[in-house]
């Protein structure tokens, strides 16, 4: 697209690059859902990515960590390239954290469990460290006093905010969040936004898939707009928000800043 | 300004609670329904009276020969004095003690798993599968440590039956688990291999699979290879009931949301790890009711043995039936057989409610 990757913000740009996607395209069946995505992520940086339903937003983000699997192209996580090798895909899931719609904590397991878990079996830490250091992350989402109880005894919110808490527990560099508030009841949204500012201004690189127009105004240094399969524009979120480029996102943004 | 008096609690109206309130509500809601409960009644008083005197205030409980029950009702005597042969079969009665004691250690050694905080569980729960077979299996098979051989053709009765079961449940659970992976997986190889197998064990009788063992297959078998024939039908039978159980553990696999598997992978669990710690053990606790549906068939159908001549319970009972000493006591004898297999039915199945209760995490999805 002639109007992608109109300005950088040149802040990132001396940071070293932790994402970066080359030519990528994908395929559902017949069905092409990424065309020709081209994409860097320097450390440290917030991006929001938004879009209507169906445009390829959450494929995208789940390409990063082989949740979904790319056709052509490269994607390069940290200086790993994406391919079959098992070896690679896993360092991979290592490195990103991933934070669903659905929040998928493990029903089975107490709140404690959910995020002592990945640590123990994956980084192989002793159980004492891996849980004192869950405890610390489920203090830093605010709820430590759930820590014993069962994820289906909790709030929506409160869900959400462990499922944080268990990404972070394996001490990733990159989270990457599917839209995390999208399943939550309008008074439960500004908790996990509150926990996801915080994280972003401890210097987290982050990828975020949201219609949260508020959060992208004032933690995203970077807004993505996807439609079709496509990136149809990217920029930092004053310009983003008030001097859209392409039709098809001024359409968008008149229709979800409607009301 | 009034200060407001709280409303007292006041007793619900008579006719709500109690005895009367509950027989209006459940029994006589309805003509129709007081008709039915009516009938009911009726077939209840035709029957219960009767079967309660003959099985119990008229029955015969003492002696030694049929010359002892001349009351009219039933015979337990006969029962009582064939109580040995129900339980062991043919063992011989000298060894006797061999099997009371292998059950006794069994009891102790289960004890302890159901007391929730036992400090040596994780080690108690592998030997109880592996250490416990090899000491049950020295101890009724004898031949070492001075113990008389008594080959597996005279272990017969109950002892039969709760081998042949036991076994099948041990052998079929963990079986049936890979296959059910297996048929899941996205190796085209293996996920075929589990299809053709599960396809094939669920598709033949098992009385089938059972004469097979025993009549077919050492025609196949080299000249001169012995090949215990409790050993075919224990394989026989855990084969059959792996199939089962595979579709079993496959639809508690397919109940897991996606999710469960995409959060797992995305932490970065492997295959095994995300199968063992995640999948399985929300999968398996769905399918408990499957699972002891499974296993009380399985137990139920360890009685199909009597036809390749190994001689469980029931097989001891009718063999019982024939003595022409005590002729005409079948109902007595089945009776019994009923009683007992019911007792071990209901037993897993109450096991099986109070494990659904215990793992129950209030999860809601």
């Amino acid at each position: 697209m002639s109007d992608a990757n109109t300005s950088r913000p040149d802040s990132a740009m001396a940071e070293p690059q932790m994402i970066e996607l080359r030519h990528v395209h994908k395929w559902y069946g017949q069905f092409h859902v990424l065309k020709d995505i081209n994409l860097t992520v320097s450390k440290g940086e917030r991006i929001v990515i938004c879009g209507p339903s169906g445009s390829g937003k959450s494929t995208m983000i789940r390409c990063i960590n082989r949740l979904e699997e790319h056709q052509e192209g490269q994607i390069i996580v940290d200086g790993t390239e994406l391919t079959d090798d098992i070896k690679h895909i896993d360092q991979i899931r290592r490195e990103v954290g991933m934070v669903f719609q659905h929040f998928n904590l493990f029903p089975h397991l107490t709140v404690l469990e959910n995020c002592c878990l990945a640590p123990i079996w994956v980084r192989r830490m002793p159980r004492k460290e891996a849980e004192r250091a869950a405890m610390q992350y489920l203090e830093k989402v605010k709820i430590p006093e759930q820590a014993k109880k069962y994820p289906g005894q909790l709030s929506g919110g409160q869900q959400q905010r462990v499922a944080i808490a268990r990404s972070l527990c394996m001490n990733p560099s990159i989270m990457l969040f599917d839209e995390p508030t999208s399943a939550l009841d309008p008074e439960m949204i500004k908790e996990v936004l509150d926990t996801m500012v915080e994280l972003a201004e401890s210097g987290m690189t982050m990828l975020c898939v949201t219609h949260e127009m508020g959060f992208a105004k004032t933690v995203a240094n970077r807004v993505i707009f996807m439609d079709g399969g496509e990136i149809i524009e990217q920029n930092e979120p004053e310009a983003f928000f008030h001097n859209p480029q392409s039709d098809r996102t001024k359409l968008f943004l008149s229709q979800i800043l409607a009301h | 300004m009034t200060t407001h008096v709280a409303h007292p609690d006041l007793p619900p109206p008579s006719t709500s609670i109690g005895a009367i309130a509950w027989l209006r509500a459940n029994l006589f809601s309805s003509w129709l329904n007081s008709l039915l409960t009516l009938g009911s009644v009726y077939l209840l008083y035709l029957t219960i009276p009767p079967l309660i005197s003959w099985a119990l205030i008229n029955a015969d409980w003492v002696g030694t020969s049929r010359e002892a029950c001349e009351s009219g009702g039933a015979c337990w005597v006969f029962v009582g004095v064939r109580m040995n042969q129900f339980m062991y079969g043919l063992y011989p009665e000298t060894e006797y003690w061999r099997i009371n004691l292998a059950a006794v250690l069994l009891v102790v050694l289960m004890t302890p798993l159901f007391i929730k905080r036992f400090p040596w569980k994780r080690w108690l729960v592998p030997f109880v599968l592996f250490g416990y077979p090899v000491i049950a299996f020295v101890l009724f098979s004898g031949g070492v440590l001075g113990l008389e051989y008594v080959e597996t053709s005279r272990w017969g009765g109950l002892t039969l039956t709760l081998i042949l079961s036991s076994v099948g449940m041990a052998a079929s659970l963990p079986l049936g688990i890979v296959l059910a992976l297996g048929r899941r997986s996205h190796m085209p190889i293996v996920k075929s291999l589990s299809v053709v197998f599960i396809e094939f064990w669920r598709g033949v009788p098992l009385i089938t699979v059972l004469f097979m063992s025993s009549v077919m297959l050492p025609l196949f078998l080299p000249e001169g290879t012995h090949f215990d024939k409790l050993l075919r039908a224990m394989i026989g039978i855990a084969l059959f009931q792996s199939a089962y159980m595979a579709e079993v553990v496959r639809s508690g696999l397919q109940a897991i949301p996606k999710g469960q598997y995409e959060a797992a992978q995305a932490l970065g669990l492997s295959y095994w790890q995300s199968m063992g710690l995640i999948i399985l053990p929300q999968a398996l606790k769905l399918v408990i009711p499957g699972i002891v549906n499974t296993f009380i068939a399985l137990f139920k159908d360890t009685t199909l043995v009597l036809i390749i001549g190994l001689f469980d319970m029931l097989a001891m009972i009718q063999a019982a039936l024939a003595d022409p000493n005590w002729l005409g006591y079948a109902v007595e004898g089945l009776t019994f057989a009923a009683l007992v297999y019911w007792v071990f039915c209901f037993s897993m199945s109450r096991y099986s409610l109070a494990l659904e209760r215990k793992l129950h995490t209030g999860h809601a999805r």
